[in-house]
């Protein structure tokens, strides 16, 4: 059954867009990312134009972030303070990350640079959770038992100033940490089409502290404003969301994130992290490929004059 | 004045006794696309005869060719370089005017058809359709990304060229199909349709299709140029509607 979709202009098939919403909505129920950096390239891979791939896969993003915060919030796994103040730094790095970001269409560098960032902060975050999680499976292995961690480790987060209580995460530390956290997934968002969620959960739990338990949900919670914020800017700055295209993904989306979210309870942290870190790289070498291979088409064509 | 007449029918009687009054009528399938939710692509039947004054003339035969230009504009070609070992946009040239959609379909090989000066006094072929005059140049080497464009488009079912497409029957009657990509512009879509003679183009009309989307397509697509905020926040709406929906259905599954 095909599909013809008003804004992106293109005919495609409608059981392959609710499958990639379904697999990605899956993913975000599971991990608790939203799923933006699975999506978009997804996206481009079946014929969608990169703007419309961006802007309305940021609007799947709210819709899979609602359903599994939703799941989340009958777990009490939500920080909303913490979360408030992630968005806080969020809008700033948004808006900056929107900036920039006409910047380099302007220049028509933002393929490079979306590729870019994509090899970069996916292939850091994948590496550091990937290692960090299978030396906490091979100890847990070896001793026979699991490790009993200090709740407190004091790093410099610590000793910054402007200290705040977070008491869903059990924290009384600086909102300093947070606000930057917050702004720097603001401006992926912004720039990568992503909702942040595998830059912010890792951050959350190394860098912050917070208890895995309630990472995922507060992660979730502050994506959905990130992404509506950028919905929202898309769709009045260049008309680039496409409805018809966000309700077919969100169908399979949503039912994915639920479907995630339980087999997510079952699993354990450390497995759920080693997965993720795998799937991190994957997609990070994956983009990493086309920079490096000789491409099969050098020229590109954009309608529209040059700048 | 005598002597002026007979000078004017003198320099008009080649070309009368050339010309036996050859002319195309011609008709299409459809008028009209209308691009809906199931639109998956179009055929448009291209059919007409050649009306004669008199009997053809002998030697040489008649062809056709009939275009299908979709509505055009200005693109930008990039080419990647390697720098630093990645591959990235590097040069980039401003083609004036291209057309989005164009179909080229002949009765025979094309160099027999159509003469270069008649290809480019009605810009017949491809390269002659892709207006690339006055580029502006940030590359030495502009005809290659205009190549580039071509090749692509081609790849892409946008442009194509189908010679012997066109169904000639005793000199007289024609038909072809063209079929419009799944991927389509709106727009008014020119069908050309030329008559020729030892590659000389000797009639040609134009007839236009609409291209339009309709119903649900339409609606969007004009709500989002229109209220663009508007159209922002019913998408969240309907996220957030989708979302809660689907968390609301699965509590009642829980076991």
């Amino acid at each position: 059954m095909t599909l013809f979709l008003p804004i992106a202009e293109v005919s495609v098939n409608a059981f392959a867009l609710i499958g990639i919403g379904a697999i990605v909505g899956f993913l975000s129920g599971l991990f608790g990312v939203g799923g933006g950096f699975l999506i978009t390239p997804l996206l481009f891979f079946i014929g969608i134009p990169p703007a419309v791939a961006v802007a309305t896969g940021a609007n799947q993003v709210v819709a899979s972030s609602i359903s599994g915060v939703l799941a989340q919030l009958k777990r009490k796994a939500v920080d909303f303070r913490m979360g408030v103040v992630l968005l806080v730094g969020g809008f700033i790095g948004s808006a900056l990350g929107i900036w920039v970001f006409s910047l380099l269409s302007a220049a028509g560098q933002v393929d490079l640079f979306v590729q870019l960032s994509y090899v970069l902060f996916l292939g850091l975050v994948g590496l550091m959770m990937f290692q960090e999680s299978l030396r906490a499976i091979l100890r847990a292995r070896k001793a026979g038992k699991v490790e009993v961690r200090r709740a407190h480790v004091h790093t410099w987060v610590h000793r910054l100033p402007l200290k705040m209580k977070f008491r869903a995460s059990g924290l009384y530390i600086s909102v300093l940490p947070p606000l930057g956290v917050g702004a720097i997934v603001g401006f992926l968002s912004a720039v990568m089409g992503v909702g942040g969620g595998f830059i912010m959960v890792p951050a959350m739990i190394y860098l912050l502290g917070m208890p895995t338990k309630v990472v995922i949900g507060t992660s979730l919670f502050q994506i959905i404003f990130v992404t509506a914020f950028t919905t929202v800017m898309h769709a009045v700055s260049s008309q680039t969301v496409d409805i018809l295209l966000a309700l077919t993904l969100i169908g399979g989306g949503v039912i994915g994130a639920q479907i995630g979210a339980r087999v997510g309870v079952k699993l354990r942290a450390d497995q759920m992290r080693i997965l993720l870190a795998l799937l991190v790289l994957a997609v990070c070498f994956r983009v990493g490929l086309d920079l490096l291979l000789t491409p099969e088409e050098f020229y590109s064509i954009t309608p529209g004059r040059l700048p | 004045m005598k002597r002026l007449i007979l000078a004017l029918l003198l320099a008009a009687s080649p070309a009368l006794a050339n010309d036996p009054g050859e002319e195309i009528v011609a008709g299409l399938s459809q008028s009209s696309v209308s691009i809906t939710a199931d639109y998956a692509g179009a055929e448009i039947l291209i059919y007409g005869a050649v009306k004669r004054e008199a009997p053809p003339p002998k030697g040489g035969t008649v062809q056709v060719i009939v275009t299908v230009e979709g509505p055009e504009g200005p693109v930008s070609v990039r080419r990647k370089d390697r720098i630093w070992g990645i591959w990235q946009n590097n040069a980039a040239v401003e083609i004036d005017r291209a057309p989005s959609f164009y179909a080229v379909v002949t009765s025979g090989p094309l160099s027999r058809v159509l003469s270069e000066t008649d290809d480019l006094r009605h810009r017949i072929t491809i390269p002659r359709a892709i207006r690339s005059v006055g580029i502006a140049s940030d590359a030495d080497e502009s005809p290659a990304f205009v190549n580039a464009l071509q090749r692509i488009r081609t790849e892409e079912g946008k442009y194509s060229l189908r010679e012997g497409g066109v169904q000639l029957t005793e000199q007289t009657l024609f038909r072809t199909d063209v079929g419009l990509p799944a991927a389509l512009v709106e727009g008014d879509y020119t069908v050309r349709i030329f008559l020729t003679r030892e590659g000389r183009v000797i009639d040609t009309i134009k007839r236009r299709i609409w291209v339009r989307k309709a119903g649900l397509e339409r609606f969007m697509y004009q709500s989002a140029h229109d209220w663009p905020l508007l159209y922002g926040l019913a998408s969240l709406l309907i996220a957030a509607l989708a979302g809660w929906a689907a968390s609301a259905l699965f509590a009642r599954f829980r076991p």
